[in-house]
């Protein structure tokens, strides 16, 4: 009798923590897909990216806060955030393109960005863990024996419409059409008329858009903001999107997917000292089967 | 139509073009002729705002246009299909043609291009949905003239149309850019097979490290000791 219990509850467990992970995993994949983006547009890793998620959190707690309301303070943190990653672009990292500077640069670069914008939110927000309201918090769903919280729900969801959404405007837009030539050759993008700049800067908004989104569903679900928040997310998020294979959209999405349940079951199963370690051990992994990840294509070099 | 006037271009402390000036009239085939180094690729770069020039400067129907960027240059009717063909490997031909369109707003004009460009090349239309990294050398070339053609420009400057194709398609790239320059189009083109360029030019400019050593008529340059000698192979 207490066996088959017992079967029950760990099945339960798996499946709940499934959802866990897939949620969680979704959110990841949106961050994932701000250093695929960039790293598409300018063969660059954005170590800011992070920082940038922690921001966006900070902003919508910062609306919230002066009574602006959920829905205006997530749009007002979204914008905001999508406008930091231009700015980080403009003030950073295009004087550099326009000098024709080593990649290295431009690397360490976005780490010292990082550090900057961290050290602003612990200047402005000081250091402390603040909690942040549970938005989208409306109770627990059941599906039969398994019940879901339904801020994972709304995770999943949004960030799968969000996800659809990028991958529209990057198909099947004029503006997506001109990233995937820049992508591409930026300096035939420029003989067709396409000014690569502007190109670059919408690059930059809609990675800072998506960690907005990703920032303030992450925060909702955790209930906590500080300004350290961004540099294991980050992490997880990029080694999601080498998982994937960095520069390929949906490779971003199964790449979230597997940290997110891995994360979870390791959680779970391993003890909570191991959440951290599991997605770099499976990137690791796949990174030695298949260097290019897993729907990572062989590098375009221009032709 | 086009006037460059006094040029000087440096790549480091490389310097790449001397100071030279040269004019193209509407309506003009006009080609560059010289030998590797020489400058040619320099000079439709400094025209299409990909090298920035040091002095002098180029003006395009009036208005100066001396290191502007190439996104504006576009803008006001001068298209280059660069050496190297340069299209975008993982976009389909229809795909890399509408990018060559990209400056115009005008859906029936867009259509009205992708008809032109199909009827020049009949080639293209069969592989319409195919990425470009999959064709041929030759069609390459071809997707290359066609997305310069597609912006529907005043001026086309075209950087070593014919090199690596196949003698027989050569002719026919030569061909194509007599019944281009016929509908009305302007071209500045740049060769190695001085032969075929100055036999489908009105006029010429013969280029050497930098300067402009001659200039003339295409038929009477084609004729001259000088350039037999050195460019066509011949004397």
């Amino acid at each position: 009798m207490s066996g088959i219990l017992t079967r029950n509850c760990v099945a339960t467990v798996i499946i709940q923590q499934l959802f866990n992970g897939l949620a969680l995993g979704m959110a990841y994949a949106l961050i994932a897909v701000g250093y695929s983006l960039v790293f598409g547009i300018l063969r660059l890793i954005n170590f800011s990216h992070g920082a940038v998620y922690a921001f966006s959190a900070h902003i919508a707690l910062l609306f919230v806060g002066l009574n602006f309301g959920i829905i205006p303070a997530i749009i007002l943190s979204i914008v905001l955030t999508g406008i930091l990653g231009v700015l980080i672009d403009k003030t950073a990292l295009e004087p550099l393109r326009m000098n024709n500077s080593i990649p290295m640069a431009s690397l360490i670069t976005t780490i010292g960005m990082s550090n900057i914008i961290q050290n602003l939110l612990m200047i402005f927000f000081n250091t402390e863990r603040k909690s942040f309201p549970a938005f989208f918090d409306f109770g627990m769903i059941k599906f039969g024996s398994v019940q879901v919280n339904s801020t994972q729900v709304v995770m999943f969801v949004v960030s799968l419409i969000l996800l659809v959404f990028l991958t529209l405007i990057i198909n099947k837009t004029k503006l997506g059409l001109a990233m995937r030539a820049t992508e591409q050759n930026s300096k035939a993008a420029s003989l067709m008329g396409i000014n690569t700049n502007f190109v670059i800067s919408a690059t930059f908004f809609l990675g800072g858009a998506s960690a907005a989104i990703a920032g303030v569903l992450i925060s909702g679900y955790y209930q906590i903001v500080y300004p350290g928040m961004g540099f294991m997310v980050g992490l997880k998020a990029f080694a999601a999107a080498v998982l994937g294979g960095i520069g390929v959209l949906y490779g971003s999405v199964v790449g979230g997917l597997v940290v997110g349940v891995s994360e979870s079951y390791a959680a779970t199963f391993m003890g909570s000292s191991y959440r951290d370690s599991v997605a770099f051990i499976i990137l690791i992994l796949v990174l030695i089967i298949r260097p290019t990840g897993l729907f990572g294509k062989k590098d375009i070099k221009k032709v | 139509m086009l006037k460059i006037s006094n040029l000087n271009t440096f790549y480091g402390h490389i310097h790449a073009l001397k100071g030279i000036s040269m004019e193209i009239k509407k309506g003009e085939v006009v080609s560059l002729i010289g030998s590797n180094g020489a400058g040619k690729s320099s000079t439709l770069g400094s025209i299409a705002g990909l090298v920035r020039t040091q002095s002098g400067n180029v003006t395009f129907m009036d208005k100066d246009i001396t290191n502007m960027s190439p996104h504006n240059i576009v803008k006001l009717g001068i298209s280059l299909s660069p050496e190297g063909r340069e299209v975008f490997p993982a976009l389909t031909v229809q795909e890399n043609l509408r990018l060559g369109a990209y400056t115009k707003k005008d859906k029936v004009k867009m259509s009205e291009s992708f008809t032109r460009v199909y009827d020049l090349f009949p080639r293209l239309k069969e592989r319409i949905k195919q990425t470009a990294g999959t064709l041929s050398g030759g069609e390459q070339q071809m997707l290359a003239i066609g997305r310069a053609l597609m912006s529907e420009p005043q001026l086309l400057m075209l950087d070593e149309p014919s090199l690596g194709l196949a003698p027989n398609l050569v002719l026919m790239i030569f061909e194509l850019i007599e019944s281009i320059n016929k509908q009305g189009t302007t071209i500045l083109l740049i060769e190695q097979n001085a032969n075929m360029a100055l036999s489908v030019s009105h006029r010429a400019y013969v280029l050497e490290t930098g300067n402009i050593s001659m200039t003339g008529n295409a038929k009477e340059l084609a004729n001259d000791p000088r350039v037999k000698k050195a460019y066509l192979g011949i004397g």
